[in-house]
């Protein structure tokens, strides 16, 4: 048993000498968490807005000015006609023109109807499809202040019914898109750091010849894969703290839920992440091959997470994998533990199903790990 | 055998306490093969043997404990320090922290490094890492200790004093397994055994061999039975 | 023979016999187009919704099957007071409750309005808004039914018209995506590797003291992967047209050279990380860490960067990435010709240029 105490050891000594990879290891993550959590966002802001305005009327200009004042949309410019528009979308330069037709405002007042052109670059189907909707409530909110300033008293009685409703957004009222990604790019990164530090390290022995040298020693396979996991599971721990208090700090993330409970559950999906870099590690005779093996798995489950698009989005088929996906229960607690504050019997589930992956994997590591060829 | 290489071909041999025997053949002749299977990391596709009373199927981990491994590549950690690297081998072999205090302290004054005992295992000549990595497999005091190639890329008197290390060692008791290349350092060993092919050619002392074959050295020998 | 190109033929052979690495090589971007294509979408699909109605009457019971017949939505439950709300949502399975007032249909009939509270689960706030957003619509659709007699007055009607893409399918987003970050980090990630390889072995020096000159051992290490990227982008736009209906606007063969172009500025950077790294596991982390999770988040690939802070979208610029994904794009969808896109194949010219300035400099010190 003291065995291990030597190889802890010795793994934390050549993991501190290594100049070159402890900026790596502590401050590019921590780097990358503060930078991408700004980054990665799904808001729409700053739309490039164009308009063509034939009418030049009160009325269209009042419509222009609803577009002005809006936060989502930055006005670019103003083009007389069509063909410039459109050779501005070619270049880039705008991505919705919005085209007001001659005698828009005559033909609201008189038939009580009019049309607006709206054309939107689609290339990012999803980012048009919110663009849509946000010119439409500008639009009708602008129609509705018409109705009301042109409606006559006694057409109220016939007025249409209107179902208000009222959106409330519960744990992210403002609906900021960091408290939903802070978590989840935390889990991003202490799983890399533990996957690919793990997987290489075993084969840098084996590459180096060492580990050679220590299968003909009398220490036995558990001993070594613990000694050797141990220092990444103390770094993969620490990752998370500075992570969690940089998650405070700087983006003010609430953390309503238990930290045991976060610090718990880590601790065993950190040994999952471990035991697949080691079960990789004993497959593979060069780094290289580690770290690709590595890294086409890691890309496929952080994918396949719910990291950045919602697990219930997917197809029946690609669902009934992520059951077998770490990462996914690991996104699913770190959110729900820090955001709402869950408890530990609402994450029963994921944390028996982590349980059980890491006793799994790390059996199938050790029994895979031969001292002998 | 390697799929359809058969690298070593049913040897045959056996080794007394305090001897050096010495395991002769060309690169590629299976020398290296034949070592990893008594020191327990390659398995044999069939055959038995024996190592310091051990069975080499059954009982491999008690084998271990009592022999000593120095690998070609001279496998010693570049980024410890010297006495961290024997800290760490000594630690593996269950010496506790005085006996490890004691033999870092015999170990840097016989092969005087107390000098550059704080340097990283890297920086050092190839020569000194050689024979810190002898000192390291003998660490535990093995019953046996197994060597491939130790002398491979160093100079004549480097080589020269390396092997007054083994027969240090040879002398207190240890039995020494070398495996080499250089026919000259047959010479230095109490019996030898030539490889050709996977197969013993020959196995005798020296002098014998010489007398046998009507050779003045053992790299004549060597030749004459590679030929065939 | 001409050693340079026996030195080109020696590493085309490392490359071809380390099967394991070539077969992720080669998966890699096949796996992910399909993924992407596939499973990696933010559009919602029978998410799990309860109903806690204060009415009971026609109209939440008609709002209630037209939420659970919609594909969008599936009603997981009924809740009957606040205090449940709380509860469900800390299970996580339900994402959004529906909460009718009492009197609906009185009110609505009576003072001609109504409200209904769509609360969401906002930890995930892109599905919540989506979910907000579908539901309104329903609610919208229904209104409008009620209001079929009532003929609509002063109403502004808008004609939209979606541009380059009107079925709104996300290939097109992300085939540009996917083929700019392979290429990227099969260029960068493995040409540096490779070479920072040699250099642990210790047979870079050999090489250096070889007939060969410096500039022959870079360019020969990473010809190779040019040819792997060629490959690799080939497969992706091929998938990409076969399997995702992708259209072609614009011509393939400047496609192609933009491409080229594209992977030498990749090569590049990676020549320029070997420089900085000493072991083949810090080329690795380096490029992992330091190329590839900045590609993907701050390219424009998945993330739009106009939605980023100023200073991201500043330093957006100087990632080539993002200047090719809007080249790819142009030729692609918006099939435009070099008129439309110089400016930014001068940029990436530029980058290649700089990078691979970088790496001659910074070899040549090494070196004395």
């Amino acid at each position: 048993m003291k065995r291990i105490g030597f190889i802890i050891q010795k793994e934390f000594k050549q993991i501190f000498r290594n100049k070159g990879m402890l900026p790596i290891i502590f401050i590019m993550p921590l780097v990358q968490l503060i930078i991408l959590s700004n980054a990665a966002t799904f808001e729409i802001k700053n739309i490039k807005f164009s308009y063509i305005d034939h009418d030049h009327s009160v009325t269209s200009r009042a419509l222009m000015d609803k577009f002005e004042a809006s936060n989502y949309f930055n006005i670019v410019a103003d083009f007389p006609s069509k063909a410039q528009a459109d050779a501005a979308m070619q270049n880039g330069d705008v991505d919705v023109i919005l085209e007001i037709p001659p005698f828009f405002e005559r033909n609201l007042q008189k038939e009580k109807q009019s049309e607006l052109g709206i054309a939107i670059n689609a290339i990012d189907g999803a980012a048009a499809g919110v663009e849509n909707v946000y010119i439409n409530q500008i639009v009708q909110r602008f129609n509705r202040d018409i109705k009301v300033k042109l409606l006559q008293p006694s057409d109220l009685k016939l007025q249409p019914v209107k179902i208000e409703s009222i959106p409330l957004f519960w744990y992210n009222e403002t609906l900021n898109y960091k408290t939903f990604m802070v978590p989840g790019i935390l889990v991003l990164l202490v799983t890399m750091i533990s996957l690919f530090l793990s997987g290489m390290n075993v084969v840098r022995e084996k590459e180096i010849g060492t580990l050679e040298q220590i299968n003909v020693t009398p220490i036995r396979k558990r001993e070594f894969i613990i000694g050797k996991l141990f220092p990444f599971w103390i770094l993969g721990m620490t990752i998370l703290s500075i992570g969690l208090i940089i998650a405070k700090l700087i983006f003010s993330i609430p953390i309503v839920g238990s930290l045991w409970l976060m610090y718990g559950f880590t601790s065993i999906y950190i040994l999952v992440v471990l035991g697949i870099g080691l079960f990789i590690s004993n497959f593979t005779n060069t780094q290289q091959q580690a770290m690709f093996i590595s890294w086409f798995f890691m890309v496929i489950f952080i994918l396949m997470s719910g990291l950045f698009t919602p697990i219930e989005s997917m197809p029946k088929w690609a669902q009934a994998i992520t059951e077998f996906n770490p990462i996914k229960y690991f996104v699913e607690v770190m959110r729900m533990v820090m955001l709402k504050g869950s408890g530990f019997s609402d994450i029963s589930m994921q944390f028996t199903k982590t349980l059980a992956y890491a006793l799994a994997i790390n059996g199938l590591a050790v029994w895979s790990y031969r001292k002998i060829s | 055998m390697f799929g359809d290489f058969t690298a070593v071909n049913a040897i045959t041999f056996n080794v007394s306490k305090g001897e050096i025997f010495g395991f002769l053949g060309a690169n590629g002749a299976g020398k290296t093969t034949a070592m990893k299977m008594l020191i327990g990391i390659l398995k044999p596709t069939s055959g038995d043997a024996t190592v310091a009373g051990f069975d080499v199927a059954k009982q491999r981990e008690s084998i271990k404990k009592n022999i000593g491994y120095m690998s070609q590549k001279f496998a010693l950690y570049n980024d410890l320090t010297i006495t961290e690297n024997i800290t760490f081998f000594g630690g593996i072999y269950g010496l506790s922290r005085a006996e490890i205090k004691n033999k870092t302290k015999v170990l840097l004054d016989d092969l005087q490094l107390q000098n550059v005992a704080n340097t990283l295992v890297g920086e050092l000549p190839l020569g000194w890492k050689q024979k810190l990595a002898f000192s390291v497999a003998t660490l535990h005091e093995p019953k046996i200790v197994f060597l491939d190639e130790p002398t491979g890329g160093v100079d004549p008197i480097t080589r020269r004093q390396f092997w007054e290390m083994i027969y240090k060692s040879a002398n207190q008791g240890t039995t020494v397994f070398v495996t080499t290349h250089y026919m000259d350092e047959a010479e230095y060993c109490d019996r030898i055994s030539i490889m050709v092919n996977g197969k013993i050619e020959a196995l005798d002392a020296p002098k014998k061999l010489k007398e046998q074959f009507g050779s003045d050295t053992i790299n004549e020998v060597f030749l004459k039975l590679a030929r065939g | 023979m001409n050693p340079f190109f026996g030195f080109i033929k020696k590493e085309i052979y490392h490359i071809l016999r380390d099967k394991r690495s070539l077969i992720i090589l080669l998966g890699m971007p096949v796996v992910q187009i399909l993924l992407f294509g596939f499973a990696i979408t933010n559009e919602i699909n029978n998410v799990d919704i309860a109903i806690l109605d204060h009415s009971k009457d026609v109209a939440t019971r008609e709002i209630t099957n037209k939420i659970s017949s919609s594909k969008y939505f599936s009603i997981n439950r009924l809740i009957t007071n606040e205090a449940n709300i709380k509860t469900v949502f800390k299970k996580g399975k339900v994402k959004a409750v529906i909460v009718f007032e009492k009197d609906f249909s009185r009110n609505l009939i009576r003072d001609r309005k109504a409200t209904v509270q769509i609360i969401t689960d906002a930890t995930d706030p892109n599905t919540a808004n989506t979910i907000s957003n579908y539901i309104s619509s329903i609610l919208q659709n229904y209104q409008k039914e009620q209001n079929k007699a009532t003929p609509p007055t002063y109403q502004i009607v808008s004609k939209t018209r979606m541009v380059y893409n009107p079925e709104l399918k996300s290939a097109y987003m992300f085939v540009p995506g996917v083929m700019t970050v392979i290429l990227m980090l099969i260029s960068a990630m493995m040409t540096s590797i490779s070479i920072t390889r040699e250099k642990e072995l210790g047979t870079m020096e050999v090489l250096l003291v070889s007939p060969l000159k410096p500039i022959q051992v870079i360019t020969g290490k990473v010809v190779p992967y040019i040819f792997l990227s060629v490959f690799n982008a080939i497969v992706i736009v091929v998938l990409g047209i076969f399997v995702f209906k992708m259209p072609v606007q614009g011509s393939l063969f400047w496609l192609g050279l933009e491409s080229v172009l594209f992977i030498i500025t990749s090569l590049a950077l990676g020549i320029l990380i070997s420089t900085l790294s000493a072991t083949q596991q810090t080329a690795m982390m380096l490029s992992l860490m330091g190329l590839m999770l900045p590609t993907i988040l701050l390219s424009g690939f998945i993330f739009p960067i106009s939605s980023m802070p100023v200073i991201l979208q500043v330093i957006s610029n100087i990632i080539p990435a993002k200047w090719f994904i809007i080249i790819v794009k142009g030729i692609l969808l918006k099939g435009v010709n070099m008129a439309f896109i110089w400016k930014e194949t001068l940029v990436l010219m530029a980058m290649a240029l700089f990078f691979i300035g970088l790496s001659v400099k910074k070899y040549k010190t090494r070196l004395e």
